[in-house]
């Protein structure tokens, strides 16, 4: 790859004819009153095409090419069967490979990704059932903490995600704080860490504020006379809530969904530290492949595959919530 | 009695939320280095965390980055919203498509797609490719935030300040900026927030050389993080409390005004 | 209004600040050496001691696994001045021509080495690099929580401890156990014993045996009362038997690996004379006293053991008998062979 790379002058080539472009708009801006203002995106769009729009293609080539930089399609076959590249190379060096017992199909990444998916859908059902009431609770006038408690929900956010998890951990040990509070207490000890669900545990804390925003901004911004005049109607409040409430919220649910169940499929770190590296994730199988194996390639036919599901997701979603109303996280 | 039943739901879900941060402020008092054990109440880690130039450093790293990336990306972000909103339907939706291609992008293909961008154009790896990284993820929350208080005034409001008169930049200043101030100030104290948080772009943008607290708490994970960090954590969560709740007690009483 | 004005003119200061410190380069007046090393593998102390000899800027990275180290050497040219590779990663750099060779009139402390180590069969006559420290794989043990002496790799196999067992989450470590367990090489190269390893390391995680994989997470863990049995470099294990009585290291009949550690730098180096005051202060013998008796792994500077005195060489843990390390092997370069023993191991990871 390295007799193809552009050199350094490359990038700051475009850079400075982003700058270039930012100071001719603002002159223009100020000498003529007839600049159109749709060109105050093009910074934005070029921005975008630099670092969006060619890393994606860049990952692309390494998906569609092997080692020595020419067209395959092996690497998506490395998807399905993960140890495809290691069964050629043993039968090119001459191996028989039935007499090893290696010539069953690898199933390493397609378990990983089912896996991810089946967790990431755990994890949006809880945050789900948890963060609607709260969500709901919150926009409950009564209160007149609204906005007090969305700070509330903000804040946890501002301490260092990976230290937050690592707490966890001090918490769930074996000899953790809350096994020692157990002990203590004449309960036994309880294995609570290096599995799946300290995972779980752990992705729901993470994502969970991310579910309630939405949700609690869809509520918030339904007039409050609707349900007023449901109630008027006749409706008691569990009718209301149902025909009423719950309806004109879904936009927010459907952007909570987004926003909890695409990032957490791909997470890494907690497996690492919560789940004692026992399981892997999607994310964590990415970041091993390109960082461990050294092996750009698969790792990017994999980050692809990855990024054409969240797409297809995310279109999935949208007919949900065509509008995209419950787009905004704050 | 329902009202204290929605009250005490809410206690406990902060409750859960607030758990491990409670912890890493106890420990951040604890005068030995289990993490696990209380061994005294101490201001060890505080002292300690002044002396220790590789975590002042990242501390440097880290808000300094948080802090530019914040101020670009909110400029970038801005003069996009007001293009976009001047745009027909076609190129609008267009641009919209574009801007969510990073929105929904994992983390981790962002990080990784950048470290390929900067290894091809052969850029170092450092403060700098982190920053523009940084500035990548940022804009998008920005634009997002601040398009839908243009959607929310008239379309006219601009061209009938233009028709009395006034200039396009007067215009722009004096019209369009103030009417969407509430959704700038929100796209950039988002994209703080962000930048403050993120580990995985950050640790595929940069090298071992340049770490931000949390590529640096991410290699101390291995052998244990330094109770220091826990001081340091602590310090900032109360320090970011204070200045949010002054903040947001302000506005509030502005509103109540 | 003036309000706001104030407000944009604080922006404005802050972030020209900003810019102009970001932009100041860091070099002092002596410069700078980069040295990219293992996650807490040198004493604070010594890099102060070197600093204030020398006015050079040590900027100190860190990495926990071989392998993450190579990726990072390949694709960050001109980043290291000094880096400390094990074995086998030497011999591969070697062969991708990315390490400097090293002129030897600027280490003159060279000479305090131990005579073995400077001839090792992944450099031959060292000439790429030089040792810094050495050491065994084995098993740490709690004496309190096992029934019987802990000799074999066996009981990592076997559900006595079910779940109270920690393994390396390092590729060629986690193989090394189970490939000398079974009797074979750790340098195997036949598909047939790898598969049979990796089988051997699928089941024991099917069984759950193992509590979790892990580097250097181990120590403080097998410290705290965590674990009974766990899989650690003999440096760890020092650490963590000083600071717990009832622990214990073995390495196993069977054999085990024994691994150098050593100086090198790379050919993309910016800073070679600084590089070679480094390697040259950390191989004075006081220097090296110091950071061996910090890391607790075994030195190979001669003078620096003497320093020491008996206590140390007395340690059967940090200086095993001669004939426990004739049964150990050193680590080589698999060439391409490793990517198999990649896809083996991403089975173990992902089996459950």
């Amino acid at each position: 790859m390295s007799n193809m790379n552009m050199p350094s002058w490359g990038l700051w080539l475009m850079a400075l004819g982003l700058g270039v472009f930012v100071t001719m708009l603002v002159i223009s801006v100020k000498r003529h009153r007839g600049v159109h203002r749709s060109l105050f995106a093009w910074p934005y769009s070029l921005w975008m095409i630099i670092f969006t729009v060619v890393p994606l293609f860049l990952i692309a080539y390494y998906a569609f090419t092997d080692a020595q930089g020419n067209f395959t399609l092996n690497n998506f076959y490395s998807f399905w069967d993960s140890n495809f590249e290691m069964k050629k190379q043993l039968s090119d060096m001459g191996f028989d490979l039935a007499e090893m017992g290696l010539n069953e199909r690898g199933t390493v990444n397609v378990d990983t990704l089912i896996y991810s998916l089946w967790m990431a859908f755990k994890c949006t059902i809880i945050c789900m059932l948890l963060g609607y009431p709260a969500a709901l609770f919150m926009a409950d006038r009564d209160f007149k903490l609204g906005s007090t408690l969305v700070v509330l929900f903000i804040i946890p956010m501002w301490m260092n995600f990976l230290l937050r998890t690592i707490a966890w951990m001090t918490l769930l040990e074996d000899n953790g704080i809350i096994n020692n509070l157990l002990v203590s207490l004449g309960l036994g000890r309880v294995r609570l860490m290096y599995n799946s669900d300290a995972v779980l545990l752990g992705m729901v804390y993470n994502y969970l504020p991310f579910m309630v925003f939405p949700i609690y901004n869809s509520i918030d911004k339904q007039p409050r006379m609707y349900s007023e005049a449901a109630m008027d109607l006749g409706a008691n409040s569990v009718r209301t809530f149902t025909k009423v409430t719950l309806p004109l919220s879904l936009p927010g649910i459907v952007s909570g969904i987004t926003m909890v169940f695409m990032p957490s499929v791909t997470t890494f770190f907690i497996p690492r530290v919560l789940g004692g590296g026992n399981t892997e994730m999607f994310g964590d199988l990415i970041e091993r492949t390109f960082l461990t194996a050294d092996n750009w390639n698969v790792g990017s036919a994999l980050a692809l595959i990855m990024m054409l599901l969240m797409l297809l997701s995310i279109s999935l979603l949208r007919r949900v919530d065509p509008k995209g109303e419950g787009g905004s996280l704050l | 009695m329902t009202k204290f039943l929605k009250r005490s739901y809410l206690v406990a879900v902060l409750l859960f939320l607030y758990l491990p941060i409670i912890v890493l402020i106890v420990q951040s008092f604890n005068g030995g280095v289990s993490r696990s054990k209380w061994e005294g109440f101490s201001f060890r880690w505080y002292r300690e965390l002044v002396q220790d130039p590789t975590i002042m450093k990242a501390l440097w790293i880290t808000v300094s980055i948080a802090a530019l990336a914040a101020f670009f990306a909110t400029l970038l972000g801005t003069l996009a919203a007001i293009g976009i909103n001047a745009m027909r339907k076609g190129p609008q939706a267009g641009m919209m498509t574009v801007t969510n291609i990073p929105m929904t992008m994992p983390d981790i293909v962002t990080g990784i797609s950048l470290m390929l961008l900067f290894i091809f154009t052969q850029v170092d790896r450092g403060y700098f490719t982190m920053l523009l990284a940084h500035i990548t993820f940022d804009t998008p929350y920005v634009l997002l935030s601040v398009l839908p208080k243009l959607k929310e005034m008239s379309r006219f409001t601009y061209e009938a300040a233009l028709d009395l008169g006034a200039t396009p930049g007067y215009a722009l200043r004096h019209v369009l900026l103030p009417a969407v101030r509430p959704g700038i100030i929100t796209g950039a104290l988002m994209s703080f927030t962000l930048s403050l948080d993120d580990f995985t772009v950050s640790y595929f943008t940069t090298s071992p050389l340049v770490q931000n607290l949390s590529t640096l708490i991410y290699s101390e994970t291995r052998k244990g993080v330094k109770p220091t960090m826990n001081a340091l954590s602590a310090l900032m969560f109360v320090i970011l409390l204070v200045l949010l709740l002054a903040i947001n007690y302000r506005s509030e009483k502005a509103e109540n005004k | 209004m003036t309000e706001v004005k104030d407000m944009k003119k604080i922006v404005a200061v802050v972030l020209s600040l900003l810019v102009v410190m970001a932009l100041v380069p860091q070099t002092l007046a002596n410069g700078v050496v980069n040295v990219y090393n293992w996650e807490d593998y040198i004493s604070e102390d010594a890099l102060k001691l070197f600093e204030e000899e020398t006015g050079i800027t040590v900027n100190y990275m860190r990495f926990t696994t071989n392998e993450d180290m190579m990726v990072q050497v390949r694709t960050s040219p001109g980043a290291f001045d000094v880096v400390f590779p094990s074995d086998y990663c030497i011999e591969k750099l070697i062969s991708e021509d990315l390490l400097e060779e090293l002129d030897y009139s600027k280490i003159p402390n060279a000479k305090h080495m131990s005579e073995w180590v400077m001839n090792p069969d992944f450099d031959p006559n060292s000439k790429h690099s030089i040792a810094y420290m050495w050491g065994t794989v084995g098993i740490l043990y709690d004496k309190t929580k096992v029934n019987g002496p802990i000799d074999s790799w066996e009981v990592l196999f076997t559900d006595e401890y079910k779940g109270e067992i920690f393994m390396l989450d390092s590729i060629r470590d986690a193989f090394a156990v189970a490939l000398k367990y079974l009797g074979y090489s750790l340098n195997s190269k036949n598909p047939k014993e790898l598969n049979e390893a990796a089988k051997l390391l699928i089941d024991q995680k099917k069984q759950g045996i193992v509590k979790a994989y892990q580097v250097d997470e181990t120590k403080d863990k097998m410290v705290a009362g965590e674990g009974v049995l766990a899989v650690v470099y003999s440096g760890d294990a020092q650490y963590s038997i000083n600071l717990n009585d009832n622990l214990a290291y073995s390495i196993p009949k069977e054999g085990s690996n024994v691994w150098v550690d050593s100086l090198v730098i790379p050919k993309s180096s910016q800073n070679k004379e600084n590089a070679y005051k480094f390697i040259d202060f950390l191989c004075r013998p006081d220097v090296a006293q110091m950071n061996c008796e910090y890391i607790e792994y075994s030195s190979p500077n001669a003078a620096a053991i003497e320093l020491m005195g008996e206590e140390y060489i007395n340690n059967p843990n940090l200086n095993p008998p001669q004939e426990t390390i004739d049964n150990c092997e050193y680590f080589h370069d698999l060439k391409d062979f490793l990517s198999i023993y990649n896809t083996l191991w991403a089975q173990v990871k992902n089996a459950k």
